[in-house]
């Protein structure tokens, strides 16, 4: 699904991303942990091709298509969705109306037919019940006066209607009470634990991971995955912290 | 009869015009006088959106009875030069309201000129432009607010915004007030942003191409200077105009 090999990039000048390689499978969730500052959400960003994150050399192919080469657009197209750690509020713009353009856009750019007004609605309030938001929230401009939690609950909501092919969650459990971490992490089980699907959960915690299994667990640090292990990695990391695990 | 001269840099209302279009008609027209009779409602919605080499040049004249209401709305977005310039007097108790766009590219020169003059106490306006600005575009917004010695107890706002959709285009935003009376409120506010690139890249995350994700943004902006057209196929069909205006931009 994502094949990421040797990947470096620079911001204002600055590398950051220090020949980064992972790959996932369809089917497989993978979590990446790390200490401040190691490039998690800047990889989030190189792959979603965001400004300024200028790639210098590597790759980044998911299913067999050139990532690294496509605007940001045409990746949302092909099914990569972006989770952001600090989701961005949008005066004036509702989320029905940004979705439901973003989501036909998709289906156009695919050779998929627009879903109809109705259509959308339904399948909205679908993915609003799953995560437990009322609908008066998706009427409201995108993420403004949203709570921390809430804005993190709506990106699921956002990932649920797209239904994308592979989900990068930045910090999605940051900011989240207990009972929607919870109602959170059941909803990234049922959108995306299936056998063509594949999810990249950047976080600090285990809690999250409790509910949403890691098939595999990475440590990012200084810009590279420097360890690699299953589920029990998290737990090490937890009780042990990461300047044990540089030693 | 001999015409009038054709204004300079000097006069302040045409600081910022194109004045070598202007002399290309050279006379205009007189400016169209409307009275509104106490506690009546007028409404005027003007869609500038002549050819692109035309130059169009309106000039209203307003007096607003005692009690009585005057809301104009302008959408301004055609023509090599365009300018619409309201002058509006309020009576004791009277509301002037302006919601205006001016949505500019290529090398177009777009103005909104207003002075609006409080003569007597208790009157209230209003005035919302939004301007959106590419390519080398001009688009300025002049706004007098005159407050005389007796009248107190005026509410006069302005809120002017420019968003600049390239750095080669300009945006002009002078309000100004001349206040004699001191138990008045004005508030006035002018700012000239660009889009945002968070929310650009944030849009174009979900799958949205950057000229819709724009138009979203931009539609946005300008929501707020049609808000107030109270007929509901009026406002339709000034957003509508507004929209394919907008699209142009990008
Ligand atoms: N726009 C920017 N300009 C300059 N430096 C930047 C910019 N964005 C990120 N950086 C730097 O890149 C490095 C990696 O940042 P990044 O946000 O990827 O860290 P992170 O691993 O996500 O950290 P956290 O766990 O705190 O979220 C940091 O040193 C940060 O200061
Ligand atoms: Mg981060």
């Amino acid at each position: 699904m994502l094949k990421i090999d040797n990947l470096t990039n620079e911001i204002d000048g600055k590398a950051i991303l220090k020949g980064l390689s992972l790959s996932i499978n369809a089917g497989e969730i993978h979590a990446i942990m790390g200490p401040n500052g190691a490039g998690k959400s800047t990889l989030a960003y190189t792959l979603g091709g965001r400004p300024g994150y200028d790639v210098t050399g590597g790759t980044a192919e998911m299913d067999g298509a050139n990532l690294l080469e496509m605007a940001p657009h045409e990746r949302a197209a092909a099914g990569l969705f972006l989770g952001f750690q600090y989701p961005v509020e949008i005066p004036g713009v509702s989320n029905l109306q940004f979705l439901r353009e973003s989501l036909n856009s998709q289906r156009r750019a695919r050779a998929e037919a627009p879903l109809s007004g109705g259509e959308f609605i339904k399948l909205a309030k679908e993915k609003a019940a799953l995560l437990g938001m009322d609908m008066e929230m998706l009427k409201r401009p995108v993420n403004v006066g949203f709570s921390g939690g809430e804005k993190k609950r709506a990106e699921m909501v956002q990932m649920g209607i797209l239904d994308p092919k592979l989900a990068i969650l930045d910090e999605t459990d940051s900011g989240l009470d207990i009972d929607a971490l919870k109602i959170v992490g059941a909803g990234i089980n049922t959108i995306m634990r299936k056998p063509d699907r594949a999810v990249l959960l950047i976080t600090h915690y285990q809690r999250l991971l409790d509910y949403v299994k890691p098939d595999f667990v990475h440590v990012l640090a200084d810009g590279r995955i420097t360890r690699t292990g299953g589920a029990e990695l998290a737990l090490e990391l937890e009780r042990e912290g990461y300047r044990e695990l540089a030693a | 009869m001999s015409a009038l001269p054709l204004p300079t840099r000097r006069d302040e209302s045409w600081r910022y015009g194109d004045l070598d279009a202007l002399a290309r008609v050279w006379p205009v027209d007189a400016a169209e006088r409307i009275v509104v009779s106490a506690g009546e409602t007028f409404s005027r919605i003007i869609v500038q959106d002549a050819a692109s080499s035309e130059v169009a040049i309106r000039h209203i004249e307003i007096t607003i009875g005692r009690d009585a209401t005057a809301i104009v709305h302008i959408l301004n977005t055609g023509g090599d030069y365009g300018r619409i310039a309201v002058d509006v007097t309020l009576e004791e108790g009277a509301h002037f309201e302006l919601g205006g766009a001016i949505l500019g590219s290529g090398t177009q020169t777009l103005e909104i000129v207003t002075t609006v003059n409080h003569a007597h106490p208790n009157a209230t306006s209003n005035q919302i432009v939004r301007s959106v600005l590419a390519g080398r575009a001009t688009g300025s917004y002049l706004g007098k607010v005159m407050v005389a010695r007796d009248a107190q107890k005026t509410d006069a706002g302005q809120s002017v915004k420019a968003m600049l959709l390239d750095r080669t285009a300009t945006a002009n935003a002078k309000p100004e007030l001349e206040i004699y009376a001191d138990d008045v409120k004005c508030a006035h506010g002018a700012t000239v942003g660009e889009l945002d690139k968070q929310a650009l890249f944030y849009l174009a995350s979900r799958g949205l191409p950057p000229p819709q994700a724009k138009a979203l943004m931009l539609q946005a902006f300008i929501a707020g200077a049609f808000a107030k057209i109270a007929d509901d196929a009026e406002r339709e069909r000034v957003e509508t105009a507004a929209i394919a205006a907008l699209e142009k931009l990008l």
